[in-house]
């Protein structure tokens, strides 16, 4: 992988080389930068809607597989019919997880602010 | 002292086949289509070496604590906590209640400030800044090293355990897998690590709630479970503390001084606060708040956690009472293949299936994610590629996150020597993290420890730790009845000389500047500390003082029905 160097390109990568992350400092800045530059704050989807998702359909699947279950199935699960109240309850669990992504949408992140010299952000860098 | 290996499990294969159908394969078939979804869809946030290590340290407590619980709660952890309760009895609890909540409520409490607001990346590479390179570079080859093992470790027993009960051949469980895992961590780093792990841990909870409740049903409840066990075990057997006085014998091996000592402080300490297959959970957690909170939400499912495993295994203790014996087919690892193919109809063997099957591999994910991220981190941009651009080390941590994955295929087999996965693991634990534990807590209570006393600590502590589980305890020179007796005093012996010697060599040489140690040692506040709470944390369901303090009083009470 040689990637051709431009002649900023190299002054950055030797400023890279000169601060490899041994020091506290260093670690702080390359962290802070990389912080700001990061994308899974704005682009990474609610986790919220795949589990409510999921549990829906496996919540329908089961719940359905109980009503319909035979006696010997029944009798195999110590008489209860343990595929439809596991059915409802996961049924449950992903309904709770879809009705709290449509009360509390996630807060969508301030957009990435331009480009501020390290001394103020570190003074006041937002969360 | 158990002599069957898990390889004993494959004459079973028969025994243990479950009925599965076309419905069970659906919903098997079904997650792992999600998981691949989550691959591809957390693709698009990955900009940066950052989100793709540390998922730009940006998450919600709820996810990564969730995560920071289901990372520990792999399969193997399921199968062998089922194991040590059919074997042990009710000790079970001591590895849940002083044996995990007390460490992760320091973590969240004490550690998290200086992990979180020192902005390091790993663990490792916190050593880095508290002591120097020796000590860097010793631990990341070491953590490297545990975690290509303990998740080579994961897949090899799911090979075992996929064999049994489906059928299906070991290398094909063995291929689907480790696909599985490489796929969707390579295309959405920890981000893809972190959802799939929290989604097993409601998947995992739907599989293991109804097997303990017809378990239950099964042995006639509560009552008919510990009356059951009490005739045929004794009556320690259902008990926490009963028979754990020095110098009386219970089955554990162990008395409550090594319980406390070994495993409730060093062993669970160490491996709590300082394996960064966990800790990297915390680190990706959006503000220090969060960061805290992620050790000390997982702490209250893990409270009770253990009955979904515990109860499990006592039941197969009853219904199999030779289980684990040579009078038996049926191994301690076999209690819940067995419950699942005696009690649960098709639909929610499905969804067992897939649960275990999700644990496997959110087990082994959660090695990978780590690994990666010490080996492109801390080995490979500090001592062979430095200095280059930020895309370069995200293109190289796909790739070692494949050659991760291949070289688990590789060590799968080096967990076949042990019968009892979960001995094996602590065994791992008490050599890696023990020693990495007096490191960090020396380290960052004791500003004079010196720079190199860091790499000598953790050199000394490891060997302690195994010399005396390989020569001493293996050889018999000591007589401890058994492994987990074994593993609890080695952890104590690694704890001992780790510091002891870290000591002598801080008295000698030079400790690390003043400066140098802002945000490193207890009592000094870096300038990531200052970051002010987010809005909303505040409230007081959020107050991780408030979080810790009750998850301890909690376990400390779960503890009294056990007591007496």
């Amino acid at each position: 992988m040689s990637e051709q160097f431009e002649p900023d390109e190299r002054a950055a990568a030797a400023e890279r080389l000169r601060h490899a992350g041994f020091s506290e400092a260093d670690v702080q800045r390359e962290v802070t930068e990389l912080e700001e530059k990061s994308a899974t704050a704005a682009r990474i989807f609610d986790l919220r809607r795949i589990i409510g998702g999921l549990f829906v359909v496996y919540g329908v699947i089961v719940t359905i597989t109980g009503l319909t279950d035979s006696d010997a199935d029944i009798a195999k699960a110590q008489g209860i019919n343990i595929n439809l109240w596991t059915g409802l309850g996961m049924l449950l669990l992903g309904i709770f997880f879809l009705v709290w992504l449509k009360l509390r949408p996630a807060a969508h992140p301030t957009p990435p602010v331009p480009p501020v010299p390290p001394e103020a952000v570190e003074e006041k860098r937002p969360e | 002292m158990r002599t069957p290996t898990y390889f004993a499990a494959e004459p079973l294969a028969a025994e243990l086949r479950l009925p599965t159908n076309w419905l069970d394969y659906t919903i098997l078939g079904i997650y792992f289509v999600v998981v691949l979804g989550i691959g591809f869809a957390a693709r698009r946030s990955v900009k940066t070496s950052l989100d793709f290590f540390l998922s730009g340290r940006s998450l919600p407590a709820w996810i990564t604590g969730l995560a920071f619980i289901s990372a520990n709660l792999a399969a193997t952890e399921i199968l062998g906590m089922a194991a040590n309760s059919a074997q042990y009895g009710a000790y079970t609890v001591h590895w849940y209640w002083i044996g995990a909540i007390p460490a992760m409520v320091f973590l969240g409490l004490v550690m998290m400030p200086f992990y979180y607001g020192s902005k390091v990346r790993s663990v490792p590479e916190f050593l880095l800044l508290r002591f120097d390179r020796g000590a860097h570079l010793l631990s990341s080859l070491l953590f490297a090293f545990a975690a290509i093992l303990i998740s080579g470790v994961n897949l090899y027993a799911l090979a075992i355990v996929v064999e049994a009960l489906l059928g299906w051949p070991q290398w094909v469980a063995i291929v689907v897998a480790g696909f599985f895992v490489l796929a969707y961590i390579t295309l959405g780093g920890l981000s893809s690590a972190i959802y799939n792990e929290v989604l097993q841990f409601f998947v995992i909870l739907a599989a293991l709630i109804p097997l303990s409740v017809l378990g239950l049903k099964r042995v006639g409840g509560w009552d008919g479970l510990t009356d059951s066990l009490t005739k045929a075990r004794g009556d320690d057997f259902v008990t926490a503390w009963g028979g754990t006085g020095i110098g009386s014998d219970n089955p554990l091996g162990a008395n409550w001084l090594t319980i406390v000592l070994g495993l409730g402080f060093v062993l669970s300490f160490g491996y709590w606060t300082t394996n960064f297959a966990e800790v990297q959970r915390a680190l990706s957690a959006r503000n220090l708040s969060a960061a805290q909170r992620t050790p000390l939400i997982a702490a209250f499912p893990k409270i009770f956690i253990v009955f979904l495993v515990m109860i499990p295994g006592l039941v197969a203790a009853v219904l199999v009472p030779q289980i684990g014996t040579a009078d038996s087919d049926l191994q301690y690892n076999d209690a819940i293949p067995y419950l699942m193919e005696q009690l649960l109809p098709n639909g929610v063997l499905g969804i067992a299936v897939t649960g275990l099957l999700a644990a496997f591999m959110a087990g082994m994910a959660a090695n990978v994610s780590s690994f990666n991220t010490v080996f492109t981190n801390d080995i490979w941009a500090k001592y062979v590629v430095l200095g280059r651009e930020d895309a370069y080390y995200v293109r190289f941590g796909r790739l070692i996150t494949a050659i991760g994955v291949l070289a688990s295929i590789g060590t799968a087999f080096l967990a076949s020597s042990f019968s009892n996965i979960m001995a094996y693991l602590q065994t791992l634990f008490s050599f890696f993290n023990v020693p990495m534990f007096v490191v960090f807590i020396v380290g960052m209570f004791w500003k004079r420890a010196s720079m190199k006393s860091g790499f000598w600590g953790l050199l000394a502590g490891t060997t302690a730790a195994m010399v005396n589980y390989f020569v001493l305890y293996k050889q018999d020179v000591i007589g401890i009845p058994t492994d987990q007796g074994a593993n609890f005093v080695s952890a104590i012996a690694g704890f001992v000389a780790g510091a002891v010697v870290m000591v002598a060599v801080s008295l000698f040489t030079a400790p690390k500047p003043a400066e140098e140690l802002q945000g490193l040692v207890y009592g000094t506040v870096s300038p990531g500390m200052a970051e002010p709470p987010a809005p909303g944390d505040e409230a007081w369901y959020r107050k991780p003082a408030l979080l810790g303090w009750g998850a301890v009083i909690l376990a400390a009470a779960c503890y009294i029905p056990f007591s007496f």
